[in-house]
């Protein structure tokens, strides 16, 4: 008898003390109600690869927590470039994944939101989100398993894919520091213009103001 | 059915190694992570990330407020036993590093509730444990070649650059939008001054007539 509840004991055990590690997985999660949207700003160079992941639970008002897999729901995800041109606009199901690569330099903005037919706030979302930029997308796994790179040689893959994306970044950085000097400029351009012909209107206004008081008066014989 | 019944025919020894792989295995999957998000917090709003973090892990929360208002935001960071580990009230940016002394979620929360009508982008970093080692290596039990260590060196070197290279960049996309602001700023109160003046101008002249015309009409009756 006794030989018998052991081994399901220890293996009851087991698969509980296993069921509850389950639940560490899908780092960073934050809270949505259905109908809204949230959006974060990724500030990339060109030719950059953008990874998300991303997981959504709902919420269940029964067990007070969070479902673990929920049916039917799907988040939709929108991916706009810097000139508010529509990159990616895809609905994946509640558990995604979602790559792309920026052609042009600038302000990304990822938008999450369930494509749910509810018109105002229904019940709470989990989502679980992680997004990893330029070097941190790559999956040196596959890349070793496919080039079949040595241990020194995927190291120094990942110094040049650093290095690469550090020159990206300051070539970047020297574009936007030629916006920011042009949008100084054309302040200050804006500006002086502004004061001169503040001056030359202000000079007009007076000198119309003056010509036609003195005719009105003389037509009305006060003057 | 036949997993337990597999399970059952296994030793409770082999069973509690399996265990101890299993748990050292999620330790490493809930132990390492960084991610980085750019968010946009309206007024009177506030925003709350949670992450699960499992005891020892040493992790290190940044943030820095881009645009809006006074460039401040507050900051909490709540451990799972609800005691409040770092709190900041209206800070521009800040870094905390803690090592968890406890396994659980922890929170961390923006508020832009003290203020009415700007709303802030604020960055934040959430760095959990180390950096994840690449696939295949480190699994080495003999000591690291010289080109080996000196490639580790070269990576955390770049990886400060790459750290130093963002937070330029944010300082950077401060000033710049503030430029941006004020260059469209400038464009619309030139614009509305010049309208101002000429509707008064024009106002005054034609106010000024009117006084005279009803005057003359009242003298003749």
């Amino acid at each position: 008898m006794k030989s018998n509840i052991l081994p399901s004991l220890y293996t009851t055990i087991f698969l509980v003390s296993m069921s509850c590690l389950l639940y560490i997985v899908d780092g960073l999660y934050f809270h949505i109600t259905e109908t809204e949207r949230k959006c974060f700003i990724e500030e990339i160079p060109d030719e950059t690869m953008v990874v998300g992941n991303y997981k959504c639970q709902f919420y269940d008002p029964k067990t007070g927590g969070f479902m673990p897999s929920s049916p039917g729901i799907g988040m939709h995800v929108e991916v706009r470039d810097p000139d508010d041109k529509v990159m990616l606009s895809k609905v994946y199901s509640t558990e995604g994944h979602f790559t792309f690569t920026s052609h042009i330099p600038g302000e990304h903005v990822i938008c999450l939101y369930s494509n749910t037919t509810k018109w105002f706030s229904g019940s709470q979302l989990r989502v679980h989100l992680d997004i990893q930029v330029g070097e941190h997308a790559v999956d040196y796994g596959n890349v070793a398993q496919k080039e079949k790179l040595t241990e020194l040689q995927l190291r120094v893959r990942q110094l040049l894919d650093q290095a690469e994306q550090i020159t990206k970044e300051q070539n970047y950085q020297r574009y936007r520091e030629e916006r920011f000097r042009g949008t100084s400029e054309s302040t200050n351009q804006r500006v002086l213009w502004w004061s001169i012909t503040q001056t030359f209107i202000l000079l007009v206004m007076g000198f119309w103001q003056m010509k036609h008081l003195k005719s009105f008066f003389e037509a009305k014989k006060l003057v | 059915m036949r997993l337990v019944n597999s399970l059952n025919r296994v030793g409770p020894l082999t069973l509690f190694y399996l265990l101890i792989i299993v748990i050292l295995v999620c330790q490493i999957i809930g132990s390492v992570g960084a991610v980085e998000l750019t968010f946009e917090l309206p007024d009177n709003a506030k925003q709350c990330f949670h992450e699960e973090i499992t005891e020892g892990t040493l992790s290190t929360v940044e943030f820095q407020v881009v645009t809006g208002g006074n460039y401040d935001v507050d900051m909490s960071l709540e451990a799972p036993n609800r005691q409040i580990l770092y709190k900041g009230i209206k800070k521009q940016f800040d870094s905390f590093t803690w090592t968890a002394a406890q396994s659980g979620i922890y929170t961390v929360c923006f508020s832009n509730e003290f203020s009415t009508f700007s709303h802030k982008l604020v960055y934040m970093d959430f760095q959990v444990g180390d950096e994840k080692p690449l696939p295949g290596v480190g699994e080495q039990l003999s000591a690291m070649t010289k080109m080996e260590s000196s490639s580790v060196q070269v990576h955390e070197n770049l990886n400060t650059i790459i750290d130093y290279q963002t937070h330029h960049r944010l300082r950077e996309a401060q000033g710049r939008k503030f430029a941006e602001d004020l260059n469209s700023k400038v464009l619309y109160w030139s614009v509305g001054e010049t309208l101002a003046i000429l509707v008064i101008g024009i106002g005054q002249i034609i106010i000024l007539k009117n006084f005279f015309t009803d005057k003359k009409t009242v003298s003749k009756s």
